[in-house]
């Protein structure tokens, strides 16, 4: 499959100001990154606060241009002014506040805004409205106010207004870092539905390492460098490493590392907690002790 | 507390109100408060008000919102009532006088009258917004000032601003309730004191929602962005507004009226001064 999302070696950094407005030096977000996505993956991007992830994820749709490399969207360079819509609705972005995302007073004519931007008929605009809301599960909201509704539907809201515009690849920074519990599975359910049923590539920021567990590939950013990538069950399986950055293991993962600090052969490759759980039942039923 | 104010909410509802073209009703309604102020008696202004009634009801949002949506203006409204009670001088004998004070027929009468215009303006002016959808009234204002872009000035831009502003006011309102929250937690004393050290309080209560208000315009600017938008050029709409034969009856009914007011006016003879 071709590379919807090709970074290649991009640095981005800004000017430092003093409290004259004189340059005194440069932050350097972004230190050489190189990350393809091929369509219809499930990218998982990892970092602690300062990371550069969110500063990554803004390269994609030409929100950011890097100061050195070059991002291409699908073979289109995003410095190409041009084509900076094409690859907006080539990439969609979803952000972490749906309150600072929902543009309308109502759920309808919000996942009507991109559409209503781009020019789409006006019938055309409302049966991709109905289906965006229908795939996200929120069309019998569509004609309730935005705050009336929890943090979980207000996302999903957000959501459903970038895949009305029919995008290949959604770019989500964060989307679940303000909601509780329920509405994270909601997002999560809803991100695998969008990739799975939908085949749109979805590149999933984020710092809950659950989530990151559930995605294709982990892609492990510090100091604005790619440390790791690969499949979730090897990036976890480097409990030290990552702790060393400042990030956490799922807790299925975390219970197998004490398990073999302990002194247990336990494997390093299971991440779901099914998984663990059937993994602990054998173990202790082997050992006669159940 | 902050949640009790009902100018400009909008009652979702399917009335003929409802359903009216939203551009007619703001002309109709501009075409109301030019009757209000046209009328000079007050058989004009009983004609007007049971006009109004009339539209409520058959608005269906409930009479008892008329009441609520006065409750903020009444310190208005009484200001102006003692103000022409005292300063208007008639011609006969007043009716009152204590010391330096007198209160003539002229002065009862006039701010009988300006009160209760007062009072229409308000409840006629609600009832727009009770009965039409943000979004709706926002396109009228667009399409009703759409001429003013021959001369440049940015009628889609301040439609999309008051848009934005009316997502945001639960929003905000929300978050001044936090931050007041926040802050008496703290100790804060927001309730107590007199005016001027309560309006000393607010202070740390406004300056979080300020800072918060700019977060979210940038955050908001962005995602609108990443949304593709671009102005007002180009741009289509989910629901287009129609025009049908009930909103000419409509236009047809307030012309009719203001004939009506026009000719009160002239055969009643005036009493303002």
């Amino acid at each position: 499959m071709s590379d919807i999302i090709c970074a290649e070696d991009i640095v981005f950094e800004y000017p430092v100001l003093d409290e004259d407005g004189n340059e005194i030096g440069k932050n350097r977000v972004l230190d050489g990154v190189s990350l393809s996505v091929p369509e219809g993956q499930f990218v998982a991007v990892l970092g602690h606060n300062g990371s550069g992830k969110s500063t990554l994820a803004k390269h994609f749709n030409g929100i950011l241009l890097p100061t050195e490399g070059r991002v291409t969207i699908d073979g289109t360079d995003t410095t190409d002014e041009d084509k900076i819509y094409d690859i907006r609705q080539t990439v969609g972005m979803v952000f972490q506040n749906p309150d600072n995302q929902i543009v309308a007073t109502i759920v309808e004519e919000d996942v009507a805004f991109a559409l209503e931007n781009i020019g789409v008929p006006p019938d055309e605009i409302r049966r991709r409205v109905d289906e965006a809301l229908k795939t996200v599960d929120m069309y019998d909201y569509r004609e309730h106010s935005p705050h009336q509704l929890s943090g979980g539907q207000k996302q999903r809201v957000a959501i459903a207004g970038i895949i009305a515009m029919r995008p290949r690849c959604i770019v989500m920074d964060e989307p679940t870092a303000m909601l509780d519990p329920k509405g994270r599975k909601e997002i999560m359910n809803t991100i695998k539905l969008l990739n799975r049923e939908h085949g749109i590539t979805v590149v999933l920021i984020t710092h809950y390492m659950e989530e990151a567990a559930q995605a294709d590939r982990v892609v492990v950013i510090d100091k604005g460098k790619i440390l790791l990538d690969d499949i979730p069950q090897r990036i976890f399986a480097q409990v030290e490493l990552l702790k060393s950055v400042g990030l956490d293991v799922p807790q299925t993962t975390e219970l197998l590392y004490e398990l073999r600090k302990a002194g247990i052969d336990a494997p390093d490759d299971i991440l779901s907690e099914d998984d663990c759980a059937d993994y602990i039942y054998s173990l202790l039923t082997k050992d006669g002790k159940l | 507390m902050l949640k009790d104010i009902t100018i400009g909410q909008f009652f979702p509802g399917n009335s003929i109100i409802h359903r009216l073209d939203s551009r007619f009703k703001i002309i109709l309604d501009i075409a109301y408060v030019v009757m209000l102020f046209v009328t000079s008696n007050f058989y004009g202004l009983a004609l007007a008000g049971l006009f109004m009634i009339l539209v409520y009801i058959l608005s269906g949002v409930g009479l008892k919102l008329i009441f609520k949506s006065l409750r903020p203006i009444l310190p208005l409204i009484a200001i102006t009532c003692i103000l022409n009670l005292f300063f208007i001088k008639g011609e006969g004998e007043p009716l009152v006088q204590w010391g330096f004070i007198s209160i003539y027929y002229e002065g009862v009468s006039t701010s009988i009258f300006m009160a209760v215009r007062i009072m229409f303006l308000i409840i006629g002016m609600s009832l727009l917004t009770y009965t039409t959808s943000p979004i709706a009234l926002t396109d009228a204002i667009e399409r009703l000032l759409s001429p003013l872009k021959k001369l440049h000035f940015p009628v889609h831009e301040l439609a999309m601003m008051m848009t934005i502003a009316l997502r945001f006011i639960p929003t905000l309102i929300e978050e001044t309730d936090k931050i007041m929250s926040a802050q008496k937690a703290r100790g804060a004393e927001l309730d107590t004191g007199g005016l001027i050290k309560k309006a000393k309080a607010l202070v740390p209560v406004m300056i979080p929602l300020f800072v918060s208000a700019f977060k979210r315009a940038n955050e908001l600017a962005l995602a609108m962005e990443c949304r593709c938008y671009r102005g007002g050029e180009g741009r289509t709409r989910l629901k287009q507004l129609k025009s049908g034969a009930r909103d000419y009856i409509a236009l047809l009914i307030v012309a009719v009226m203001f004939v009506g007011l026009i000719l009160l006016n002239n055969f009643i003879p005036s009493f303002m001064p």
